[in-house]
C-alpha cells in the first residue's frame, strides 16, 4: 500500500485532466512533483537552432502547480519527440499509412523516458490524467477501460508493458469528465473551464495536410483517383490528404458514395470503391503487446477487438503468431481497417493486448 | 501576498545574485531624489550629478579611458546595441557567446573553442586575410557556464592590426576579476549589475570615443543619443553602489575563491575522477562546471532543487526548461557528457554551510546515480 508522503511525479500537460490528477494526489497527501514536457514548437516563423519559449499549455501547467503549491519543472523533449513521434507520423503518412502518434508518444516518450526520470527523482509512481483504470490482481497488474465509456483512453495505452503499468497511476479512471471539471473548480484550478484538446497536439487546427507540408515540403504530390479496377476517375492533391475509409474530399461525382479503400504512394494513387469494398474479414498484426502474459501463449482467443478508439469493437478470433505477430478473424464488421491502425483486444473491461495492423 | 520562506541554498549566482544590503540602502536613498536628470532646475541637477558619479564609478572600475558609458536595461540590451549599432561590415563571434550575442550578431564568421573552453586563436590570421574579413569581433571576457576567461588582449591585438573593432561581453567577469578595458584593447564592453549583487534590469555599454555607433531606439538625446528615454536612475544608483561595495569588500574575492576550491576538493575527494570542465584554463573564481555520471543534467537540477540546493544546467530559460548546453558542445564534449553536466556558481552571500550542504547533496546524488538506486531500496531491504 502507498504510504502517505510517498513522492510521486505527475505528468502535467496544462490541460484540465492532468491538472486534476495532480490535485487529487496532493489531496491524498502525496509529495507531488509536476513535470511538463515541451514536445514541439509550433512557432516555425524563426528558424532558430534552440528555442526558449513557453507555450500556453506550459504556462497553464505552471499556474496549476503554483496553485497546488507543488514544485514544477519543464523538460525539453523536443528532439526526442521529433525523432520518436513526429518523424514516424510523417514517414507513415508519406508511405500511405495512417499513424496514431498518441500511442507512440505514450510508448516511447511518457512511459519510457519520462517514467525513467520519475524513477530517478525517487518517485514511487508516475501519475497521468488518462481515463483508464489499473488494478493489481492475483495474476499481476491489469489495465481496464475507464468507468466513463465516452472518455475511455485505454486504446492509446495498448503498447504499455506490464512493468510500466505497475509503476503508473491513473486517478481519473473512475471519474466522468463532469466530475473532473467539478474537482478542478473545487480546487480553484485556473484550467477548470479550459476546452478539451482536440486531435493531435502538434497538428494545429487538425490540419494534417498543412502540418505534413511543413514537415516535408512537396510531400503532397498530385496524382490520380482510381477505381479498384484502375479506371482513372479524377485527380487529387496528394495521397497524404487521404486515409483509408475516408469519404470526404474526393470531389468525384459518382453514382454511389465512394470511399478510400487503399493508398498507393508509389503510384501516387488514391484507390476508391463502394462501402462494401471496405469490409475486411481478417487482418495481420505485428509488434503485439500482451498485457495478459498468459494470453499470448494460447493458440486462439475469443476477444472483443477495437480498430479505433471510439468504436464499440467487434468480436473476433485472435491467433497469436511467432515474433509478436497475430492474425485476427473478425466476426462482425469492424469498419474501415487500414495499415498503421492499432487493433486492441478486450475481455470485458480488461485490455488484454493489442498490435499494429500491417495488412 | 505572502510567500513561504525559501529555504533552498542558493548556488546559482551566474544566473542572478542576491542583492547586497548596501545596494538596497543606496537605491532607497536614490528613490528620494525627485527630478528628471535632463531638467534644468535644481532637482534635475541633483539627479544629473548622481548619474555622472555613477558613470565615473563604472569607468574607473573597468579602466575605461576616453569612453562613454551608456546605461541600458542589462547585458542583453548592451550586446544588441553593440552589435546592431553598426550597420556596416561583417561580424565574427565565438561559439560560446550568450544567446544575446549569438542571435543578435547574425555572424558570418564563428570562432571555435578548444576542449579547455578557450577560443582558438590559430585560425584568426587566416580569417582576417579573407575578402570578407570581419569589421567587428565579439568575444566574452568570461564564460557564464564554465567561467573560463578568454584571451581578450591577444584577440584585440590581432583584430586591431586588421582594422577590426572588438566588442566584449563582460557581464560574467565584472566584479569577479580585474578588468582594464584599455589594457585589454576592448572597444565596446557590455556590463550588467545583477550577476554580482546589483538590481536586475540595469546594465551598461561602455564605448571607446573612437567608435561610432547608432541607437536602437528613437527618442530624446539621453545617453549621448544612443539610448533615449529617462534614465533608470534608481537602478543605476544601485549598479554604482554594487561596484563600490565590491571595492570595499577587499577580502571578498579570495573568500569566494577559497569556497570554490573547498567545493571542488570535496567532490574530488569523494570521486577522484570527477570532471570539472575548464579547470585547466584561467577561470572565474566562483564557477564550477561539473559532470555527474549516469544522470541527465535536467534530472540533477530537479533532484538537487528538491534536496534544497538551487543550481542550474546551461543558461537560464524563460520557461524553466532545462536544455543541453551549447557551450559544452562547442568545447567538443559529446552530447552524452554535456547532458550530464551542471553549473554551480557562488558569490558574495555564499557561506561555508552552503558549500557543505551542496557538496553533500551532490555526492549523495552521484552515489545513487552510480548504483542506479534512486528509491533507496538497498538500504531498506
Amino acid at each position: 500500500m502507498n504510504n502517505r508522503k510517498d513522492k510521486v511525479v505527475v505528468a502535467m500537460s496544462g490541460g484540465v485532466d492532468s491538472s486534476v490528477a495532480a490535485a487529487l494526489m496532493v489531496q491524498e497527501g502525496y509529495e507531488v512533483i509536476g513535470l511538463t514536457l515541451q514536445l514541439y514548437n509550433n512557432n516555425h516563423t524563426k528558424s532558430r537552432t534552440r528555442t526558449c519559449c513557453a507555450g500556453q499549455d506550459i504556462y497553464d501547467a505552471k499556474k496549476v502547480a503554483d496553485k497546488l503549491d507543488i514544485p514544477h519543472y519543464v523538460l525539453d523533449y523536443e528532439e526526442k519527440f521529433k525523432s520518436e513521434v513526429i518523424d514516424d507520423f510523417k514517414n507513415s503518412y508519406i508511405s500511405g499509412i495512417t499513424p496514431i502518434p498518441c500511442v507512440r508518444c505514450n510508448e516511447r516518450i511518457k512511459f519510457r523516458d519520462l517514467l525513467q526520470t520519475a524513477r530517478e527523482l525517487g518517485a514511487k509512481s508516475l501519475v497521468t490524467g488518462h481515463y483508464v483504470r489499473q488494478f493489481e490482481s492475483k495474476n499481476g497488474v491489469e489495465l481496464h477501460t475507464a468507468t466513463d465509456k465516452d472518455k475511455d483512453q485505454s486504446y492509446f495505452l495498448f503498447a504499455t508493458t506490464c512493468e510500466q503499468l505497475r509503476y503508473l497511476n491513473f486517478p481519473l479512471g473512475d471519474l466522468s469528465k463532469t466530475e473532473t471539471r467539478l474537482i478542478a473548480l473545487k480546487h480553484g484550478l485556473p484550467v477548470a473551464a479550459k476546452p478539451d484538446s482536440q486531435d493531435i497536439c502538434f497538428v494545429p487546427d487538425g490540419d494534417y495536410a498543412r502540418t505534413l507540408e511543413m514537415l516535408q515540403p512537396n510531400a503532397g504530390e498530385p496524382g490520380n483517383i482510381v477505381l479498384e479496377d484502375r479506371t482513372i476517375i479524377g485527380r487529387h492533391e496528394g495521397v497524404i490528404r487521404f486515409t483509408v475509409g475516408q469519404r470526404r474530399g474526393l470531389q468525384v461525382p459518382w453514382k454511389e458514395p465512394l470511399y478510400v479503400v487503399k493508398l498507393d504512394p508509389g503510384k501516387k494513387e488514391v484507390v476508391v470503391g463502394p462501402r462494401s469494398s471496405l469490409k475486411k474479414a481478417s487482418a495481420f498484426l505485428q509488434n503485439v503487446n500482451w498485457l495478459d502474459p498468459f494470453a499470448g501463449e494460447q493458440a486462439e482467443l475469443h476477444l472483443n477487438v477495437k480498430v479505433r478508439s471510439n468504436s464499440p469493437g467487434v468480436p473476433a478470433k485472435i491467433k497469436p503468431h511467432l515474433h509478436n505477430g497475430a492474425k485476427i478473424l473478425f466476426e462482425g464488421s469492424p469498419g474501415a481497417v487500414a495499415p498503421g491502425q492499432a487493433a486492441v483486444f478486450y475481455k470485458g473491461s480488461r485490455l488484454v493486448g493489442g498490435g499494429w495492423i500491417c495488412k | 501576498m505572502t510567500r513561504k520562506l525559501n529555504t533552498n541554498r542558493y548556488l546559482d549566482y551566474n544566473a542572478s545574485a542576491p542583492i547586497r544590503p548596501n545596494v538596497i540602502s543606496a537605491m532607497q536613498e536614490a528613490m528620494h531624489l525627485v527630478g528628471n536628470p535632463s531638467s534644468v532646475h535644481k532637482h534635475g541637477r541633483e539627479v544629473s550629478k548622481s548619474l555622472a558619479e555613477a558613470r565615473d564609478i563604472l569607468t574607473e572600475t573597468v579602466g575605461a579611458k576616453n569612453s562613454r558609458v551608456i546605461f541600458t536595461s542589462g547585458g542583453t540590451e548592451s550586446n544588441n546595441l553593440a552589435l546592431h549599432g553598426r550597420k556596416i561590415g561583417t561580424t565574427m563571434v565565438s561559439d560560446i557567446e550568450h544567446d544575446s550575442v549569438l542571435f543578435a550578431a547574425d555572424a558570418q564568421h564563428r570562432i571555435s573553442v578548444n576542449l579547455d573552453g578557450v577560443v582558438d586563436l590559430t585560425r584568426f590570421e587566416e580569417i582576417f586575410s579573407r575578402r570578407t574579413s570581419p569589421s567587428l569581433i565579439s568575444v566574452m571576457l568570461a564564460n557564464n557556464e564554465t567561467g573560463v576567461i578568454q584571451p581578450l588582449h591577444e584577440i584585440s591585438s590581432i583584430a586591431h592590426h586588421h582594422g577590426c573593432l572588438v566588442h566584449c561581453d563582460g557581464v560574467q567577469a565584472l566584479g569577479k576579476m580585474d578588468i582594464n578595458m584599455s589594457d585589454l584593447g576592448v572597444d565596446l564592453l557590455s556590463l550588467s549589475a545583477h550577476k554580482i549583487g546589483g538590481p536586475k534590469g540595469v546594465g551598461a555599454l561602455i564605448i571607446s570615443d573612437n567608435v561610432k555607433i547608432g541607437p536602437q531606439l528613437i527618442g530624446g538625446g539621453q545617453e549621448y543619443s544612443l539610448r533615449p528615454g529617462t534614465e533608470n536612475f534608481i537602478s543605476i544608483s544601485g549598479f554604482a553602489a554594487t561596484l563600490a561595495d565590491i571595492q570595499a569588500q577587499a577580502e571578498e574575492i579570495s573568500r569566494i575563491s577559497t569556497m570554490r576550491s573547498n567545493l571542488e576538493n570535496k567532490l574530488r575527494k569523494a570521486f577522484p575522477d570527477v570532471e570539472v570542465f575548464g579547470r585547466n584554463s584561467p577561470r572565474l573564481i566562483n564557477t564550477t562546471c561539473v559532470r555527474m555520471r549516469g544522470l541527465p543534467a535536467e534530472t540533477q537540477v530537479i533532484a538537487l532543487d528538491l534536496a534544497g540546493i538551487s543550481v542550474s544546467a546551461g543558461s537560464a530559460c524563460s520557461s524553466g526548461k532545462v536544455t543541453t548546453s551549447h557551450v559544452l558542445k562547442a568545447m567538443g564534449l559529446s552530447s552524452a557528457i554535456a547532458n550530464e553536466t551542471i553549473r554551480i556558481s557562488i558569490g558574495w552571500g555564499t557561506t561555508d554551510d552552503d558549500i557543505a550542504s551542496a557538496t553533500k547533496a551532490w555526492i549523495e546524488l552521484q552515489e545513487k546515480a552510480l548504483l542506479g538506486d534512486f528509491l533507496g531500496e538497498h538500504q531498506t531491504t
